[in-house]
């Protein structure tokens, strides 16, 4: 009972921040409201326990990519009105993605309500059962390709993104630190010895 | 322990509401514990740094009157003036997050608190992913600065805030694997589990298998926190206060004066549980089994806790602020290669069985 409360709750929160984040004027208002709606997707896994991914959502998503969002979002002057002036010319595609979407998650509640057993139910853990070890445990060997897959990708994306911004300009005057440090004052410094002038 | 009357009525409530009851009494004596030693450790700086530097630091404000108390109202004293100055809220700046900023910093510096194990009996919530919920939360503050810089319409403020983040974001990555190479050690993600696998006298702590990681966790703590030589997210010389410039009063107090005292306790406190035995006792294995001293208590997690606070201090005093790009160096060019470079050492020491991984 408390939980289907508060699973409603927080699934409401969860589409007015989600609307917040198409709707609002401001894009580092649309970036709060998408931090938000990750908040609430990830208190929605606490509740059906899966609190490992809901930890790593918050980590992941919210503690560092939202961060690098907003760093963005608020470094750039973005034009609202120039984005709105292309609004009708790209509608009917967006249309036609979100009758997409509604027709997938139409099909996925009508196959639910046949009362077919979907690969992907499981029976809840057990009493004590650490929700990490049995990612861990399944992570590592039934989808180890996969997860090594994934991660190559992902390795190659950042090496791909900075090669493509890394630019060496010529002339640049940039300090070599380990030189900097092992500098020798004898070098650098010449001690002289002379006589203090003598008084006018 | 309680009079009779009470005890009755006590047991008439149900016990969802008494267990309750005495989870909320709990954290709020948690919470006042944190906000207490704030303000004591805001008091010991100026006097630690203060008898660094020759000076005798404050010593005016006393309780009571009582003379040899010299100086320990100071901190009370200061937070009764910020807490009657006027909030003034910049023109043009966006209000409502300009208010909510303080409280983002304010709210993960404290929840953070429910996971660490004060001694072998008491934790908040003994949650199983406890080090990841730590991560999550500290990597949470960075929002306050960077919407109260944003919020205040100021340009000092909105560099600061650019600084903030971007130090943030690179010292988090050097953190998280630095933490990487505890979990190795401890197997576990759960706090009281790692303190349980550093049993065994101060030899067997993970600082010594560990020590890179030590090292570049502490450092790393020290930027996460923003605080001297790594404070050019305030860089009085350079951007006035940086991303606080615009904040006065309570908002000031609570944006800045409390999360960031309470994330050094918070980041003491972690090292101490993650590298040096939390609870655990460090003659632990070296003297009769019975004896106090021997024993883990929550005295040993205080005193170490307190040694670390220290080390902060003492860094600030000592050390000259980091030039921005060097920071950026320290942490993208150094500390993340250390880490990476300990936890490939780590993983063969684990494989041969070498050391604390030796059973």
């Amino acid at each position: 009972m408390l939980v289907a409360i508060l699973f409603w709750a927080f699934s409401a929160v969860l589409v007015g921040a989600a609307l917040g984040v198409i709707l609002a004027r401001n894009a580092v208002h649309s970036v709060l409201f998408l931090v938000l709606c990750f908040f609430n997707a990830a208190v929605l896994w606490l509740l059906i326990e899966a609190e490992f991914l809901a930890i790593v959502l918050v980590l992941v998503y919210v503690g560092a990519v939202m961060v690098l969002f907003l760093f963005v979002v608020m470094m750039l002057d973005v034009d609202i009105e120039a984005l709105r002036e292309g609004f009708a010319r790209n509608a009917p595609l967006g249309a036609l993605i979100a009758l997409i979407v509604v027709v997938e998650l139409a099909y996925v509640l009508w196959v639910r309500r046949l009362g077919v057993e979907l690969p992907g139910e499981t029976a809840p853990l057990a009493q004590g059962a650490s929700n990490t070890a049995e990612i861990g445990a399944v992570l590592y060997t039934q989808y180890a390709y996969p997860f090594q897959l994934a991660a190559m990708v992902l390795l190659i994306a950042i090496v791909a993104a900075i090669s493509l911004t890394m630019r060496r300009r010529p002339g640049l005057k940039a300090q070599d630190v380990s030189r900097q440090v092992s500098v020798d004052p004898a070098e650098r410094v010449r001690l002289v010895s002379m006589p203090p002038e003598r008084e006018p | 322990m309680m009079p009779d009357f009470l005890a009755e009525r006590w047991a008439l409530l149900a016990p969802d509401l008494q267990s309750l009851i005495i989870v909320t009494l709990q954290i709020v004596g948690v919470l006042l514990a944190v906000v207490v030693a704030v303000a004591m450790l805001t008091l010991a700086e100026r006097k630690v740094i203060g008898y660094m530097q020759l000076r005798r630091g404050p010593n005016r404000i006393e309780i009571f009157g009582l003379p040899f108390l010299r100086g320990l109202a100071q901190p009370f004293a200061d937070v009764i003036k910020l807490l009657l100055k006027e909030i003034i809220v910049p023109g043009h700046a966006s209000r409502f997050l300009f208010l909510l900023a303080p409280l983002i910093v304010l709210v993960p510096a404290l929840a953070t608190w429910a996971v660490i194990p004060f001694s072998p009996e008491f934790v908040l919530a003994d949650v199983d992913a406890g080090l990841l919920y730590v991560l999550a939360l500290t990597s949470l503050g960075v929002y306050g600065v960077i919407l109260a810089g944003w919020a205040s319409n100021s340009k000092y403020a909105f560099l600061g805030a650019m600084r903030s983040a971007a130090q943030m974001v690179a010292y988090e990555i050097a953190m998280g694997f630095a933490l990487v190479g505890v979990l190795m050690a401890a197997g576990s993600l759960n706090l009281g589990a790692i303190v349980r696998a550093q049993e065994g006298g101060f030899a067997s702590w993970n600082v010594w298998w560990l020590f890179p990681l030590f090292l570049v966790y502490f450092v790393s703590g020290l930027a996460e926190t923003n605080r001297a030589p790594f404070d050019v997210a305030e860089g009085e010389s350079e951007i006035v206060a940086g991303f606080h410039v615009e904040y006065s009063g309570a908002a000031f107090a609570t944006l800045f004066v409390l999360p960031e005292y309470a994330n050094m306790i918070l980041i003491s406190a972690l090292t101490s549980v993650l590298f040096f035995g939390g609870w655990l006792s460090p003659f632990q294995g070296y003297a009769a089994d019975a004896a106090w001293y021997s024993a883990p208590s929550f005295f040993w997690l205080f005193l170490k806790i307190g040694c670390f606070l220290f080390v902060f201090l003492w860094v600030r005093a000592t050390f000259p602020r980091y030039r921005y790009d060097q920071i950026m160096r320290l942490g993208w060019k150094v500390l993340i290669p250390i880490t990476l470079l300990w936890i490939a050492v780590e993983s063969v020491l684990a494989w041969r069985g070498i050391g604390p991984w030796a059973a």
